[in-house]
């Protein structure tokens, strides 16, 4: 049963509190885009075994989205931060840093 | 190999059993193989099977990080079925299922196979219409169900509450020779044969890299050291994204945990499976008498092979209204799995953008049914360079093409 | 025999007799004893038969370790089967009834499997029963099934109460003996806020038994004293009879509570939301592995002196004490001081030396170093023991008469709760034992360790150690209790006795007496390559019975490492999984059965419609009536009259579960229209229309019909199943890709009653009613208006999914009712008539009008159902525009759309498939569509159904055959879909 701090109003969330939104930081791609941009964009996902980018929603709660840095081998949230992001802020980098120095994020393409 | 038999029962039995010979060998890894397969779970082994007996290939080594038949394989609820609505997955499920009628003599080792009969219950009009309708489907796949009404239900499986107060229970699609087997029998029956025609089963070998000369593979680091091989069959289920990645390349997969649990042996009351979507749980009792159970998948990823009580308590509860008889059974043990689902929730069985790799995963909550049917696609796959026509539908081309084989017909609820 | 002494017993009242019955029999306990405690002191030794052999068996143990002593437990609604014996506190009037024999406990017919034991080795099933093929499924198995399971299958439903609990702390301690004692105290001094859990009834745990100073007074007046001062501290809450079950990611942790109280619910299930975990759950004594080590009678040496302390209940006249650590001692001198015979201790070491060593031989105890037990002998219950050279291969020295053999194998830590998370454990040479890794804790959200063990669960048996662990564990200030206790001498690690047995003996050595797993049965695991602990487990079923190991599991590893040749860390442990003991299914469930298993949404018109006939239907957590059935009438007469009445008069409908989402905002245009396939953004104010939306992946979710309040505001209506799923649909696209766009959500949808008025009379009535002007020409079709009816505020929508005349009309929630009662007051002339689901999917049919679920199943895009119309040519992007371009969305010959009609006017079978010539490659016939809708139509008198068809709408007047599952064929043309008024005068008029 996670528990996680939504950010949005502060409160340490029961898992059941929230519903779960998959990968985060994917940037949406639209009409225009290629067939493998799109294909990246909905089907390709990091599914790393250690640190993740996730999107939860506070369902049960606030109503409102959120970014978390959790880790799905030993499920240590490393921070939560806000969903209107582009990419995980500098402070929740260096968390996840400073105690996996070599984690690496996102460098196959 | 010396075979199974009442006869050698008997033989040993002046012995003390000191006569029996290992299942399987343990030999030291070779230099290099024709085709190595990673990850020696239900589907691994069948493929390597298949590619022995189908295709006559036998310099093959199945290379498995911690003990055979540990992954999905050894923790699912072992539910075998192919009442499916789309046309792959029918025939995909069908086949392993044809092919577990005959397996325990196919492998001489009893996988007790039991074709007790498979309900799945439609408890709304929404899901009386999607099991009507696959029950249509079903009839010209050649696959043998029906649709059958509450007291029908009620006369197969006592035990049910059929007019329960929340979702009564409308009727049922029922595949007769749908059943059970047992787990871990069928990753040691196909070991055993396996090792049998020659082939390595190495245990503890974890896969840490995989080579690749000019867009085509050559071999695999392991903690055991570089082997090399001609062909490599990724068949890990929840770790094959890490393994894609080692050869740089990424599925459409997200690995999430799915629980199960058992409860203490009574004496026989159920004699078949049954399977309630609409309050997600379903049920069996093994030959041991325990009540088998099991419930839905986690929302996010996981690797820890354990998940959320919450998760229990649902399945739990769904389960007492609607067999209420259990409601004084005990929890013996819950455990989890870590089950890798595709963008359509169906399986991968296809070529990848590397030279002579292939994939088989994906296969979510329904891997262990599809076991003797997924190694037969894939050693076919893996012999002839291309799918056949029992894989040709899982490739991962489907995803950018968007031909998808989703089975969820409930994606709306009615006005 | 075992039997009740005159004196003693801590725990029993001897002034509360209690009757109770053993399979029929009458017999007497006290209040305060176990049914095991009971059954021994009636001299029941024989309580039930093991699995595979259905070997006579005793009770072994003293609590929730025990793997023998199961009953079927109560009668009727109450009754249990499996209920251990060990932990479950004698009644008046308790009915309990052996399990797994037949025709009884004394002659089992089933025991001639022990005759056949050799025949039956571990993994015996895989090799046989598979030839010929057919016979394990009509003649194996259903033997094999029979003789499954142990208790009975209870019959009826349960009729208790069970009820779930939530609790936070800081520290939640797991175990109430004098580890759990200290620590919780000194958790609770620091100010904390403490939860102390102690599965039994009583308080102390083994201290309590085995006596001593604490502190300089006497063990059982600490606890007392030590008990008072938590429950006098306020941060603490103290729960006996509550076990800690499981321990879950991020520290939640749940508690079995068993109440015994026939005024409160049965079970209480705890989930415990605590900082930190403390388990105190001590240690359990290990068996050891000698020949016929099952029989009745052999029992551990703690259980033995606990039942003499706790019950004053003894195994037998003569105990023979067999061990190989000093622990055992404490039983040989209880059962001395206690008036009984122990004719001798075997002690496996050579030398033994310790102090309670010295004291046995003090109390004239014959002591014999370097001995072991070459067999137990006596039928079906011990009645000697057969003495050899430990050090040997078994040769009998002597035979000692006895009536209990009383056994130590040393101490394992209970580290369930621990593993439960992954909490690591070390092999610790010395103590022989697993203990738990303090360095490699079970880790929570913030990573860091949560679990602490103290005392036994730590791995310090010594009773100084246990109490100086606790205080560690708990940060106690100040300085630890101290006790009295003497030291003990050092263990010498035993796993089969004598160490040179032969495979005759390691065959009736048992480590697993419930599922019947010997020593041989491990090593022929090993030879046969199945060397992993679990396949080893498995192919055994070592450890897989309803005592999960807690007895076995040692002893098995440290023999299926010894016939590997490697170290036992080596080998390692199988995984421990919750729940510590099993935890009934009703308290899991809890309160959440019958009418309370899921919440019940209902509309304001609820009431109103189960007073009026309604056939109910769920609609998620609605439920909607499928047809009002009045007396004399049949579910599909009424429908049919229900379409007709509203066909040719009035139809009233409650539409009130139908989703209504309010979407607000300068932005809120441009955000419609990249949720709808639609243009919304031109919609003027005061118009409705019709709307779908899809999944970024290009298919169908959800339509509905959208009216625009205000320069910035929209009202979408969504499916009945979809209001909350699309209102989340939404937020998340707005929260996560467009935050900088301003727009405003809201789900309205139970804020507001709407109800469909339709039919021919439907302007009649409401004009009748009198207030909103509802003329076609102020209120023509597709457009909506705000004003009052009957006095009361209404929004007056021009809409229509039956292709008649139809208004729906949405009130306040609160006045839905009283508009409903108006309606039907006023449109009685007309024959007002209430329909249902049923009545309204035909009508729509009729039309030709999709419905999301039945011509939409997650696989169709708006483009399949004709509804090209209702996808904007203007709009650069919207949800699943791209998606759609993708090859396989835009291939000529997807299944699309179409009306059927069957050549003979009959009704197509429900989803039934349109058959095409020949067959795939694997085998399965081909198909070119399939029905989507179906009914017999009241209003034109014969089948009408809609279906998707490859190239449909390219095909009208083709002939296609719809086999039944039968094989039947059914042949339809392919025609419109809309069957009815085509040209749509009705709706607009």
């Amino acid at each position: 049963m996670l528990l996680i701090t939504c950010p949005n109003c502060g409160v340490a969330a029961e898992e059941t509190e929230l519903h779960a939104g998959g990968e985060a930081h994917i940037t949406r791609f639209g009409p225009e885009a290629s067939e493998n941009d799109f294909e990246d964009y909905l089907f390709r996902r990091e599914n790393p075994r250690g640190v993740h980018f996730e999107r939860w929603r506070h369902a049960n709660g606030c109503g409102k989205w959120f970014h978390a840095a959790r880790c799905t081998a030993t499920l240590e949230v490393f921070g939560t931060y806000s969903a209107q992001t582009t990419e995980p802020p500098r402070e929740i980098l260096e968390t996840i840093r400073a105690k996996r120095p070599a984690w690496t994020w996102r460098d196959l393409k | 190999m010396r075979r199974y038999s009442a006869f050698a029962i008997a033989r040993e039995v002046l012995r003390h059993h000191q006569g029996w010979e290992r299942a399987w060998a343990k030999p030291e890894p070779r230099k290099q193989y024709d085709v190595i397969i990673v990850g020696a779970g239900g589907h691994g082994l069948a493929t390597a099977y298949y590619l022995g007996k189908n295709h006559g290939i036998t310099n093959v080594a199945v290379l498995e990080k911690g003990w055979l038949g540990g992954g999905n394989t050894g923790r699912n609820t072992t539910i075998i079925r192919s009442n499916y609505l789309q046309d792959p997955s029918a025939a995909i499920y069908e086949k392993a299922r044809s092919l577990y009628e005959t397996l325990s003599q196919d492998l001489n080792m009893n996988v007790m196979f039991s074709p007790r009969g498979v309900m799945m219950l439609a408890q709304t009009e929404h899901e009386v219409r999607g099991y009507v309708r696959t029950a249509h489907a079903n009839a010209l796949q050649g696959v043998q169900t029906e649709f059958i009404g509450p007291e029908r239900v009620k006369e197969l499986c006592p035990i049910i509450r059929i007019d329960g107060p929340r979702y009564p229970v409308l009727g049922a699609l029922w595949q007769a020779r749908g059943g059970t087997a047992r787990h871990d029998a069928v990753a040691w029956g196909y070991a055993r044969a396996c090792s049998d025609m020659g082939m390595h089963i190495i245990q503890k070998c974890e896969v840490t890299g995989i080579r690749t000369e000019g867009g085509n593979v050559t071999g695999v680091e392991t903690t055991r050291g570089p082997i090399g091989c001609s062909k490599l069959g990724l068949v890990a289920a929840g770790h094959s994204g890490v393994l894609a990645q080692m050869a740089g390349f990424r599925l459409p997969l997200e690995s999430v945990a799915l629980q199960a649990l058992v409860s203490e042996p009574i004496k026989p009351c159920m004699d078949v499976v049954v399977m309630a979507n609409t309050v997600h749980g379903y049920m069996s009792q093994s030959d041991k008498g325990e009540m088998v159970i099991g419930g839905g998948t986690d929302g996010f990823n996981n690797y820890t092979q354990r998940g959320s009580f919450h998760h229990i308590e649902e399945t739990v509860r769904a389960l007492v209204e609607t067999f209420p008889m259990i409601a004084r059974l005990k929890m013996l043990r819950q455990w989890g799995g870590i089950v890798d689902v595709t963008g359509d929730r169906s399986p991968i069985i296809s070529p990848t953008p590397v030279g002579g790799l292939f994939v088989n995963c994906g296969w979510g909550t329904g891997g262990f049914k599809a076991i003797p049917g997924g190694g037969w696609a894939t050693a076919e796959m893996i012999a002839k360079g291309a799918p056949g026509p029992l894989a040709a539908e899982f490739g991962l081309n489907r995803f950018r093409e968007g031909r998808f084989i989703d089975e969820s017909v409930a994606a709306g609820v009615a006005h | 025999m075992s039997t009740r002494l005159a004196t003693g017993g801590r725990l029993i009242d001897r002034n509360k007799p209690l009757g109770f019955s053993f399979n029929g029999k009458r017999m007497t306990g006290y209040a305060g004893d176990t049914l095991a405690s009971a059954l021994l002191a009636n001299g029941q030794m024989l309580v039930g038969r093991s699995f595979k052999y259905h070997r006579p068996r005793g009770i072994v143990a003293r609590g929730a370790e025990e793997p023998n002593a199961l009953a079927n437990f109560g009668e009727s609604a109450a009754f249990e089967p499996n209920q251990r014996m060990t932990t479950t506190p004698l009644t008046e009037g308790a009915v309990i009834a052996s399990q797994n024999h037949w025709p009884s406990l004394e002659f089992d017919i089933g025991a001639i499997n022990a005759r056949m034991a050799r025949f039956l080795p571990a993994g015996f099933y895989y090799k046989t029963f598979n030839w010929p093929r057919g016979f394990w499924k009509h003649i194996y198995e259903p033997f094999i099934r029979r003789s499954a399971g142990l208790g009975k299958a209870p019959k009826e439903r349960d009729e208790d109460r069970y009820e779930h609990l939530y609790a936070f702390c800081d520290v939640l301690v797991i175990g109430g003996g004098i580890a759990g004692l200290v620590a919780a105290k000194a958790a609770g001094d620091s100010g904390q806020r403490v939860i102390l859990i102690e599965q039994t009834g009583s308080w102390g745990g083994r201290a309590a038994v085995d006596g001593g100073q604490i502190d300089g007074i006497e063990v059982m007046q600490w606890i007392k004293e030590t008990l008072q001062e938590l429950e006098k501290n306020k941060n603490i809450t103290i729960r006996p009879n509550t076990m800690g079950a499981g321990i879950y990611d991020h520290g939640y942790t749940l508690a079995y509570e068993q109440t015994h109280d026939l005024n409160a619910p049965r079970h209480r299930l705890w989930r415990i939301r605590a900082a930190k975990i403390i388990t105190a759950t001590g240690a359990i004594e290990r068996p050891l592995s000698f020949a016929n080590n099952d029989l009745p009678g052999v029992m551990l040496a703690s259980a033995v002196r606990d039942y003499l302390a706790d019950c004053g209940v003894s195994a037998g006249d003569r105990t023979v004490i067999v061990t190989n650590n000093d622990d055992a001692y404490r039983t040989a001198v209880a059962l001395k001081e206690g008036g009984l015979e122990v004719p001798a201790i075997l002690d496996a070491r050579p030398d033994p030396l310790g102090q309670l060593v010295e004291k046995a031989r003090d109390l004239g105890i014959r002591v014999e170093a370097g001995r072991g037990v070459a067999s137990v002998t006596g039928k079906g219950r011990v009645q000697g023991v057969d003495v050899c050279l430990h050090a040997g291969e078994g040769a009998v020295l002597e035979t000692i008469p006895c009536e209990a053999v009383a056994m130590s194998g040393g101490w394992s830590p209970v580290v369930h709760l621990w593993s439960h998370c992954r909490g690591k454990l070390i092999w610790d040479e010395e103590q022989a034992h697993f203990r738990p890794d303090p360095s490699r804790p079970p880790i929570n959200h913030d990573g860091q360790g949560f679990v602490i063990t103290a005392g036994s669960a730590s791995g310090a048996l010594q009773t100084n150690d246990v109490l100086a662990d606790a205080h560690r564990a708990a940060s106690g200030a100040g300085t630890p209790p101290v006790s009295d206790a003497i030291s003990e001498g050092p263990i010498m690690p035993v796993w089969v006795m004598p160490q040179g047995a032969g495979i005759e003996k390691r065959a009736k050595m048992f480590l697993d007496y419930q599922n019947d797993v010997k020593v041989s049965d491990v090593q022929l695991a090993a030879q046969e390559g199945y060397e992993s602990v679990e396949h080893a487990k498995r192919y055994t079923t070592l450890g897989m019975a309803t005592d999960q190991g807690k007895l076995s599991n040692i002893n098995g590893l440290a023999v299926l490492s010894d016939a590997l040749h490697q170290p036992i860390p080596d080998t390692g442990t199988t995984t421990f999984r919750p729940p510590y003991t099993p935890i009934s299914m009703a308290s899991i469930a809890g309160d959440a059965r019958g009418e309370l298993f899921q919440p019940l949404r209902r509309t304001p018109l609820h009431d109103w419609h189960e007073d009026n006939g309604a056939h109910w239907e769920p609609v998620g957590q609605w439920r909607r009536p499928y047809a009002f059935v009045r007396t004399g009438e049949s579910v599909d007469q009424a429908v049919a009259r229900e379409v007709t009445a509203t066909r040719t008069s009035l139809g009233l409908l409650d539409a009130s579960t139908l989703g209504k989402i309010i979407v607000k905002g300068p932005d809120a245009g441009k955000f419609l229209d990249m949720m709808y396939t639609n243009m919304m953004s031109n919609l003027a104010v005061g118009k409705c229309r019709y709307g779908l939306m899809c999944s970024e992946n290009g298919f169908l979710i959800d339509d509905g019909v959208v009216a625009r309040m205000s320069e910035d505001t929209w009202l979408c209506h969504t499916t009945t199943g979809g209001a909350d799923h699309i209102h989340g649909h939404m937020e998340e696209w707005l929260q996560t890709e467009w935050w900088d766009w301003k727009v405003y959500t809201a789900n309205v949808t139970e804020q507001w009653a709407q109800i469909g008025i339709v039919g021919p009379n439907a302007r009649k009535v409401l004009e009748k009613i009198g207030g909103i002007d509802v003329s076609a020409e102020t209120l023509p079709f597709m457009t909506w208006a705000e004003g009052k009816l009957g006095g009361i505020p209404v929004r007056a929508f021009r809409i229509s999914f039956s292709g008649e005349l139809s208004y729906e009309i949405a009130v306040a929630a609160n006045q839905g009712r009283a508009l409903w009662d108006m309606l039907h007051a006023a449109g009685d002339e007309h024959g007002a008539t209430s329909y249902g689901t049923e009545a309204l999917h035909i009508m729509r049919a009729e039309k030709g009008f999709i419905m999301i679920g039945d011509e939409t199943d997650g696989t169709v895009i708006p483009q399949d159902l004709g509804l090209d119309w209702a996808i904007s040519k203007k709009k650069d992007d919207y949800l699943g525009k791209r998606a759609q371009a993708r090859s396989h969305m835009t291939d000529r010959n997807r299944w699309k759309l179409v009306g059927l009609e069957t050549l003979d006017g009959s009704v197509l079978p429900d989803g039934a498939y349109a058959v095409a010539d020949g067959e795939n490659a694997n085998g399965q016939r081909k198909t070119q569509g399939r029905v989507t809708s179906t009914y017999q139509s009241p209003t034109l008198g014969r089948g009408i159904a809609m279906g998707l068809v490859s190239n449909g709408p390219d095909r009208m007047g083709d002939v296609l055959n719809f086999p039944d599952t039968d094989g039947k064929p059914h042949e339809a043309r392919i025609v419109s879909p809309v069957f009815y008024d085509p040209d749509g005068e009705k709706q607009n008029v």
